[in-house]
């Protein structure tokens, strides 16, 4: 398996340059899907998950333990990783069925 | 109790508890949501005011959880969702909130919440003095004490008005002195349930996470690049909340005849030698000031009504023309330094030009009893410390200002009352 190579997306956080004057009161976000725009993706170091779809029998075993939902599906089959908010636990890999293996933790190097 | 005495009622003047008056207070408050769990001597507010659920005299939402972590984090989740919440809490039980006092504060959420103060054990101790709020007296919580069941009352009254004023919503803890004040009968006078009901307003939270046209997040992480700021904002809103405070003890006045500012002075004109009290030993106090007056002594009291945010302005211009000046702390910081009040008025009297000499008598630990001879017998030394001040000011303010007294506890020399020990009490008593 050879080695990805990923950049590091900038976590785009308007508020850091506000005055506390202007901050919203209590740190309330006060708007909807902000979870989405974070990319906790960033905080993965040095394993990332890597999907064989070739393997995969779709029993979405990894969509339900993903924390972070990260397990993309297309209707009701998995179509990929969401990289931009997979944190590279491994719980994917480990849930998978051992006969299946259709998901391998892979070493990641950072970009920059 | 059934409801008929709970039906729409008029202004009453009857005889209470200190506990009855704040279950009525919150009765007539009638908050959407409260969550508790029962404390001594606590438990007397709460029981009362779930017997007002379960007879549908309220139509508030009773959480009953399984400890005061969880009694606060309910009401925590209710006021974020725009919920009027309060719960209500002692001693060991509000310090199992303290992690989460910072939240609702740091989250600016306007929860108000009675606390009758009772000692942190060990060893086991269920009476009332000040270490369980004072722990926590920078959570970001305003604290209101009380010196009786009328103010425990009132207080709370006031206190929903406050938490939610839109410059400061900040949590309010009213508190009052456990058994002293929850569970002695005093004449206390109530409003009319309309006249509260029109006082404190309905609450129209500005944001809920109830609103799902208006999603939000409440409780995201705040790292080093937002922490600062918001933390600077809450102690803005405390600065702030000063004046909304006393506006809004002038309103409750206006409307009951009974007036509230930050702090309280008594004959405090010309007095040379002061007392500074907070909670119940300030009506204590007050009587000894009387007696010593009419024997001539210039003699005075400073209740501190508000020890959060501290009314540090106000008790510069008090106590500047006093001569020597007792803080009465109902708990001990253990520093070998005195009390947490003490160290409070000797940092906001910093720098005066003329201020008083200042000394601290730690007293009432476990609920020990505080007499009016132990009162007088602190105006007794006060005196004293004024005559030796004014020959070697600076050796005599250094020695009481680092020297913390301990009144009404059994020393080897037999000597009960007055830990100076400078004057005899007079006998007249």
């Amino acid at each position: 398996m050879s080695v990805v190579k990923k950049t590091m997306p900038a976590e785009k956080e308007a508020s850091v340059t506000l005055p506390w004057t202007r901050m919203a009161e209590g740190g309330l976000v006060p708007r909807g899907g902000t979870a989405a725009s974070v990319r906790t993706g960033a905080w993965r170091t040095g394993q990332m998950p890597v999907l064989d779809l070739e393997a995969c029998i779709h029993c979405l075993r990894c969509w339900i333990w993903c924390p972070d939902s990260a397990v993309l599906l297309d209707g009701e089959k998995v179509s990929g990783i969401d990289y931009d908010h997979c944190k590279g636990c491994g719980i994917c890999a480990q849930v998978c069925p051992p006969k299946v293996h259709a998901i391998q933790m892979v070493a990641e190097e950072v970009e920059g | 109790m059934g409801d008929s005495t709970h039906m729409p009622a008029g202004r009453r003047r009857t005889t209470m508890t200190g506990a009855e008056a704040t279950a009525e207070a919150m009765r007539q408050i009638h908050p959407d949501v409260v969550a508790a769990y029962p404390i001594t001597p606590q438990t007397d507010i709460v029981m009362r005011f779930a017997r007002f659920v379960s007879d549908g005299v309220v139509q508030t939402e009773f959480v009953p959880v399984e400890s005061e972590h969880s009694a606060i984090s309910a009401v925590l989740g209710a006021s974020a969702a725009g919920a009027r919440a309060m719960t209500a809490t002692s001693g060991p039980g509000f310090a199992l909130m303290h992690e989460i006092l910072y939240v609702v504060a740091g989250y600016r959420l306007p929860v108000v919440m009675p606390v009758a103060n009772r000692a942190l054990s060990g060893p086991i101790n269920i009476h009332g003095d000040h270490s369980d709020t004072m722990g926590s007296r920078d959570a970001g919580w305003i604290q209101i004490f009380s010196e009786n069941a009328q103010e425990a009352y009132d207080n709370l009254i006031q206190a929903v008005r406050i938490a939610e004023h839109p410059s400061v919503r900040l949590p309010v803890m009213v508190t009052q002195d456990g058994f002293i004040i929850t569970h002695g009968m005093e004449i206390v006078e109530t409003l009319a349930d309309e006249e509260v009901r029109q006082f404190v307003g309905t609450y129209e939270p500005e944001r809920s996470l109830l609103d799902v046209d208006h999603p939000m997040t409440v409780g995201a992480l705040a790292l080093q690049n937002s922490y600062f700021e918001l933390k600077r904002q809450l102690a803005e809103a405390m600065a702030a909340s000063r004046r909304i405070i006393a506006d809004v003890g002038e309103a409750f006045g206006r409307l009951s005849g009974r007036y509230y500012g930050l702090t309280e002075s008594y004959r405090m004109e010309d007095a040379e030698l002061a007392i500074l009290a907070l909670g119940s030993t300030a009506g204590t106090a007050k009587v000894v000031v009387d007696e010593l007056r009419a024997r001539g002594q210039k003699v005075g009291l400073v209740k501190v009504r508000v020890f959060r945010p501290f009314p540090a302005a106000h008790l510069r211009d008090l106590l500047r023309h006093v001569r020597a000046l007792a803080v009465l702390d109902r708990s001990d910081g253990y520093a070998g330094m005195g009390g947490p009040v003490f160290a409070e008025v000797k940092a906001a009297l910093y720098g005066l030009p003329q201020g008083p000499v200042i000394t601290n008598y730690v007293y009432g630990l476990g609920g020990r009893d505080i007499t009016p001879e132990m009162i007088e017998s602190v105006y007794a030394d006060l005196g004293e410390l004024a005559r030796r001040a004014s020959k070697e000011p600076e050796r005599v303010v250094a020695e009481a200002a680092l020297t913390p007294h301990y009144l009404g506890v059994r020393e080897p020399d037999g000597a009960l009352i007055s830990a100076l020990g400078a004057l005899q009490l007079n006998g007249e008593r």
